[in-house]
């Protein structure tokens, strides 16, 4: 056991090797790059040469990319080039924000989808289940920028319903505890501060939410259909178990399986529409910073550890998993 | 060379869900399956109304010089007239729709819109396809070390979410062009295409046609392109319809970040939407919700036939 | 404040508590309305300002970007100042200054009893001590981020280029700050914001000087960052990056128009439809560039657009790298091919009018009698044919990514300015960078293009700021390197010590830049704008985007 986990550790410092030194190289081919990010139109030739050199930039490719690799070892990506700050902080301040909001729309979409797909296939072939069809493949097909322009339109100007953008009213206080704003207002016990986040996130999180939850509803429905057609709901009906039994113990137990299966899966879709979302919201989490990043600024510190960061991410899942399934079923062999 | 035990990581799932589509095709196998499913096919609404939908865009992007009242990228005098930077005409004579930012007619550029799109989206699609058909191919065929390299690598692009990735291409692109959207867009698909298609091969290399076919003694090359690689491009086709919806709307949500087609001249309803449209919101609304509308309408058709036909290919539904 | 929805009442009930409580106060003392700058508690209350970008630091010398400059502006003072709503000079710490006529001493009169926020007090040897700090940076690292530094004084003491020689502190009250070189520059630079002067204590206490590389980036000193003290109406509050929130406070003890709200945020708020909409929402009092399109509705609602006079140009910059290029001819066919009163019309901001010449009307040395080259194809055609450029195909590089004050959308400019010269029979191909990723390398390095759009914010008001950074030497960004006369003559007009005689040979520059040299054709002067809200007064737009918000004031 232990030397498989050493083994993996070991192919994922090599892969995340590997992977930096594509990152290194191709970044470093690019036009332009951190000394044209950092010059605005006011710079002279001689600040262009004072910064190169400031850069390293003089020095011969491979002594860069040795500096570059002895800093990513100690753990120091550098600065972001827009805001000057390390990136680890950059990062880490993003994180719960995102977080946040994903887990805000997960919950929407699961609240929502499981009792709406389920309603769908009961009636299946009705009304009801033929406009959660059409209304749902209308979500999956609906640019989601555009949908968060519209609900920012209709629900924040005029009727003054959510607040347009942001995270918390300016002006309320919160102690920074955990970045997770609803939750840091819970545990400092600042109600109004926990309210505002909450406040603050229902529209990002309801526009974050519509894809994920047409899929949801989609799938809860195809799964109650199958279920339904079981010969053991068949049975259970037979045997005149109430109605209300049946549905707990039987259907949706069972239809619910390939739900969470699809939950897992809309992790990527979630990451992906967070990027649109936060840019609409101006919620300061890591679609934006992605945005911020490339967009205009170019900041590739900050671009370089965000891929990284994706990689470690998924390697690392991927090795507890592996790991955990091996613990809990013998008969799976982790090589 | 799947993953120890099939486990719960998010490029497993959507490897499952691959390897499902391809089980489904690969194996009834054969010509009785696909009449059998295009019986189905018909015979279902939803697929009736995709098709239709995506004739009517068909036609009217291939006849749109001949639909569309003006050339869509000029500028009329009798628009840019009465065009400034806070209000852009509406509806007149001879331009049903208006003008654009630019002093355009829109509904021009909206019926071009049709051609534009289609090409982004087809080309897209079609250059995953190939890639992903080739990378495929030659892992499914040659198998061994080759076979391992090209899934390890599909593994971790499937791991990043599709727009994410794609952001980061166009990012890492030397000049922002329409063809590095088209590209971006594209390569996200390739791991799905390849991951399909060798499935589907490997399926195959046991099956009993291939065995006779190599008992024989036909070479290993006539055997790929003959009779594996057609078999499993059922599949591959029912993927792409469902790809080309997303491969729209990805384009779209890159222009709204800034990163899409630079060049504004040319008139694609993801361009339209997400530069034009969410800028002049609320000086002209219709500049957003009509390519929006054309996009949802669009995407709509694609995922309605695509899903119909996974639908009329699933085995379970054949009776 | 419109009716807020009724989930939103009870809420906002609580933020506003602080303010609004504030604002009652403030109302009372408002009514009594004294004038005589100094007083407590006039108007009172929270000011929410909407930026459009983070700051970088708030150590004056090392910013370069009016993000960064907006807080620091609040926060610092500087030499020589700007009356509000101009680029005309006036007393800043110094209450007035005055110049040897060989144009090298400058000798400031400093304002008594002004205090840095840190209580010391500001003379001569503070002066002085920031004059020298500068010089003497250590480092390529705080040397490059010196931007403004390395433009106006040429280089750091020891190198052949440095401007500044030494500055003396004659007596408390007045430093006298000795140059090498005359340079027109002055005294108009005095005023720029990275030429704020800070307190000597703190940036010794908090390591000013410090500024570290790491990776691709810099990281800077707890001064810059925690700690910045300068002399201004507000002093800094604190920055939290979470919520992208700068406070400031006002400072009690400032030495002029002491700020008439207790408090400030700067809340970044980078998307303009955003802003809008927070404005709307009643969320923030003011925003900063609004886009283009919005003004005139916002306007319409009730809320006060304030355009600032126009300090800015844009121009098409011609390559005369390309031979084609070199004929005189061909780039006056290019300037009479471009509409550009119709561009203004479609898609200038408020306010916005046609460019004659590179700088806008206000600046020393406009001249009225240039040459204009009024839209006309005709006659573009007939200059190309006499050429003998028909058939002339060039590549146009616009920037993408970007929006600037002067060039709020760049991909709408190209493509109308493209359209204009297919029309005249140029043929164009549009190449996109964006701005960080490769234009201004491209452009201003390495002179990939033939045609480029780019602009320029004045900083001060000198003909030098204008002409003479874009044609004064010779730049891969024009190919001009053969123009020595061109070079020559902003050279010595820049020299030139007396004002009226600088005026006139400015004026002349600017004649022959349009009818001799045309290096580029000058578009637009678009003036960028500020809204706030009703009950916002005293908020004065200034063409160089300097306002200082102490005049604000916030009424029921």
């Amino acid at each position: 056991m232990v030397r498989v986990v050493l083994r993996r550790l070991s192919q994922l410092g090599v892969t995340l090797i590997a992977l930096m030194t594509l990152i290194f190289f191709w970044l470093r081919s690019l036009p332009g790059g951190p000394v044209d990010a950092l010059l605005g139109e006011r710079a002279t030739p001689q600040t262009r040469e004072t910064l190169t050199r400031a850069l390293g930039y003089d020095q011969p490719i491979w002594v860069q990319y040795g500096r570059f690799l002895r800093n990513v070892v100690t753990g120091d990506f550098g600065n972001s080039i827009r805001t000057g700050e390390p990136v680890a902080d950059v990062i880490s301040r993003a994180f719960p924000a995102t977080v946040e909001l994903a887990l805000a729309a997960i919950v929407i979409a699961v609240g929502l989808g499981i009792p709406l797909g389920y309603l769908a296939a009961r009636h299946h072939g009705r009304l009801l289940d033929n406009a959660t069809i059409v209304v749902t493949l209308v979500g999956i097909s609906v640019p989601i920028f555009f949908l968060g322009y519209l609900l920012k339109d209709w629900l924040t100007q005029g009727t003054h319903l959510f607040p347009p953008s942001g995270r918390i009213s300016t002006g309320v206080e919160n102690t920074g505890v955990t970045g997770f704003f609803v939750l840091d207002g819970l545990l400092t016990r600042e109600w109004d501060a926990s309210a505002d986040a909450l406040w603050h996130l229902i529209l990002p999180a309801v526009t974050l939410a519509t894809i994920p939850l047409a899929i949801i509803v989609r799938i809860t429905r195809a799964g109650v259909l199958d279920v339904l057609d079981e010969d053991y709901v068949r049975t259970a009906d037979a045997k005149g178990l109430r109605n209300a039994t049946i549905r707990k113990r039987h259907v949706l137990r069972n239809a619910l399986l390939p739900v969470v299966t699809t939950i897992g899966l809309q992790t990527g879709t979630l990451l992906a529409g967070a990027v649109l979302t936060e840019k609409v919201y101006n919620w300061g989490g890591l679609g934006t910073l992605i945005t911020d990043s490339i967009s205009g600024s170019r900041d590739y510190p900050v671009l370089q550890a965000l891929i990284l960061l994706a990689a470690v991410v998924f390697i690392v899942v991927n090795l507890l998993v592996d790991l955990s399934y091996a613990v809990i079923d013998p008969r799976v062999r982790v090589r | 060379m799947n993953g120890p035990g099939g486990m719960a990581t998010l490029a497993d799932h959507k490897r499952r869900r691959i390897d499902e589509l391809t089980a489904r095709t690969a194996e009834g196998g054969g010509v009785s399956l696909l009449r059998d499913a295009g019986r189905r096919l018909l015979r279902n609404p939803a697929a009736i109304v995709g098709g239709a939908i995506i004739l009517l865009f068909l036609i009217i992007a291939i006849f749109a010089p001949l639909v569309a009242p003006h050339d869509p990228v000029q500028r009329f005098p009798e628009l840019t007239g009465g065009l400034t930077v806070d209000s852009i005409p509406g509806a007149s004579a001879g331009h049903p729709l208006g003008s654009d930012p630019l002093g355009r007619d829109f509904a021009s550029r909206m019926i071009y819109g049709a051609r534009q799109t289609l090409f982004v989206g087809v080309l897209a699609t079609l250059i995953g396809l190939l890639c992903g058909v080739l990378l495929g191919a030659i892992a499914g065929a040659a198998g061994g070390w080759v076979d391992m390299l090209i899934m390890r690598i599909t593994d971790v692009m499937l791991a990043l979410p599709s727009l994410l990735l794609a952001i980061t291409l166009v990012a890492l692109a030397r000049q922002p062009t329409q063809w590095t959207v088209i590209v971006a867009v594209a390569v996200v698909n390739v791991p799905i295409f390849a991951r399909l298609l060798r499935g589907s091969m490997l399926a195959q290399r046991e099956s009993d046609h291939v065995l006779a076919a190599r008992a024989l003694g036909v070479r290993q090359r006539h055997i790929v392109t003959r009779h594996m690689l057609p078999n499993s491009l059922t599949a591959v086709i029912v993927q792409a319809t469902l790809t080309f919806a997303v491969a729209i709307l990805d384009a779209a949500a890159l222009s709204f970040l800034g990163l899409g087609d630079p060049d504004i001249n040319r008139a694609e309803w993801g361009l339209m939407l997400g530069v034009d449209g969410v800028r002049y919101l609320e000086v002209r609304p219709e500049l957003a919700y009509f390519p929006a509308i054309a996009i949802i309408l669009v995407a709509l058709g694609f995922t309605l036939l695509g899903e119909s036909m996974r639908e009329a290919l699933d085995p379970k539904n054949r009776r | 404040m419109r009716a807020p929805g009724r989930q939103a009442y009870w809420r906002r009930a609580v933020i506003a508590a602080g303010v609004t409580t504030a604002m009652a106060i403030g109302a009372a003392g408002c009514a009594k309305s004294d004038r005589d700058s100094g007083d407590k508690g006039a108007g009172g209350g929270t000011f929410v300002f909407a930026g459009a970008g983070d700051p970088k630091n708030f150590d004056p010398i090392f910013n370069d970007d009016g993000e960064s400059f907006r807080p620091i502006r609040q926060m610092y003072d500087t030499l020589v100042a700007h009356k509000p709503g101009t680029a005309e000079l006036t007393g800043g710490l110094a209450e007035s200054w005055s110049n040897d006529p060989t144009g090298k001493i400058w000798t400031f009169k400093l304002r008594q009893g002004v205090k840095f926020h840190d209580g010391t007090a500001l003379d001569a040897a503070a002066v002085c001590a920031n004059f020298d700090r500068w010089s003497t940076m250590k480092g390529d690292a705080a040397q490059s981020q010196m931007i403004y530094y390395a433009d106006v004084f040429g280089g750091f003491a020891g190198s052949p280029d440095a401007v500044y020689d030494n500055c003396k502190a004659q007596d408390a009250g007045t430093a006298v700050v000795t140059m090498k070189k005359y340079k027109g520059a002055f005294p108009g630079a005095f005023a720029l914001t990275a030429f704020s002067i800070a307190s000597p204590a703190a940036m010794k206490q908090y390591g000013a000087d410090t500024v570290t590389q790491s990776g691709d980036s810099f990281s800077y000193s707890a001064f810059a960052t925690e700690h910045p003290t300068g002399t201004g109406a507000f002093t800094f509050g604190g920055w939290n990056k979470a919520t992208g929130e700068i406070t400031l406070n006002r400072n009690p003890d400032y030495w002029g128009e002491k700020a008439k709200v207790d408090k400030m945020i700067i809340k970044v708020i980078k998307d303009e439809n955003t802003r809008k909409q927070e404005l709307r929402a009643g969320t923030v009092q003011a925003i900063d560039f609004p886009a283009p399109a919005d003004r005139k509705a916002l306007a319409d609602e009730g809320y006060t657009v304030l355009p600032r006079p126009a300090f800015n140009i844009l121009y098409l910059g011609i390559n005369q790298k390309n031979p084609k290029l070199k004929d005189l001819r061909v780039r006056q066919a290019i300037a009479y091919a471009l509409n550009r009163p119709q561009l203004v019309q479609t898609k200038g901001p408020g306010g916005s009018k046609v460019a004659d010449q590179f700088l806008p009307d206000t600046v020393l040395g406009y001249a009225p009698d240039v040459q204009k080259y009024e839209y006309n194809v005709d006659k573009a055609k007939q200059l190309l044919a006499d050429a003998g450029a028909t058939g002339l195909t060039l590549n146009f590089y616009y920037p993408t990514e970007v929006t600037r004050p002067y060039m709020p959308n760049p991909q709408e400019i190209f493509t109308v300015l493209a359209n204009d010269l297919q029309a005249a029979g140029i043929k164009v191909t549009g190449v996109p960078r964006p701005w960080n990723g490769g234009f201004k390398d491209d452009v201003q390095q390495f002179g990939k293009q033939d045609l480029h759009i780019l602009g320029w914010t004045g900083d001060y008001n000198d003909p030098g700021n204008f002409v003479g950074t874009f044609f004064g030497r010779p730049k891969d960004e024009f190919g001009d390197q053969a123009m020595t006369d061109m070079f020559s003559a902003i050279d010595k007009a820049d020299a030139t010590v007396d004002q009226a005689a600088k005026k006139t040979a400015f004026e002349q520059v600017n004649r022959d830049l349009a009818s001799k040299w045309l290096p580029a054709v000058p578009i637009w002067h678009a003036p960028p704008a500020l809204v706030t809200t009703k009950n916002v007064q005293g908020l004065v737009p200034s063409p160089l985007t300097g306002e200082q918000f102490n005049t604000v004031s916030i009424s029921k």
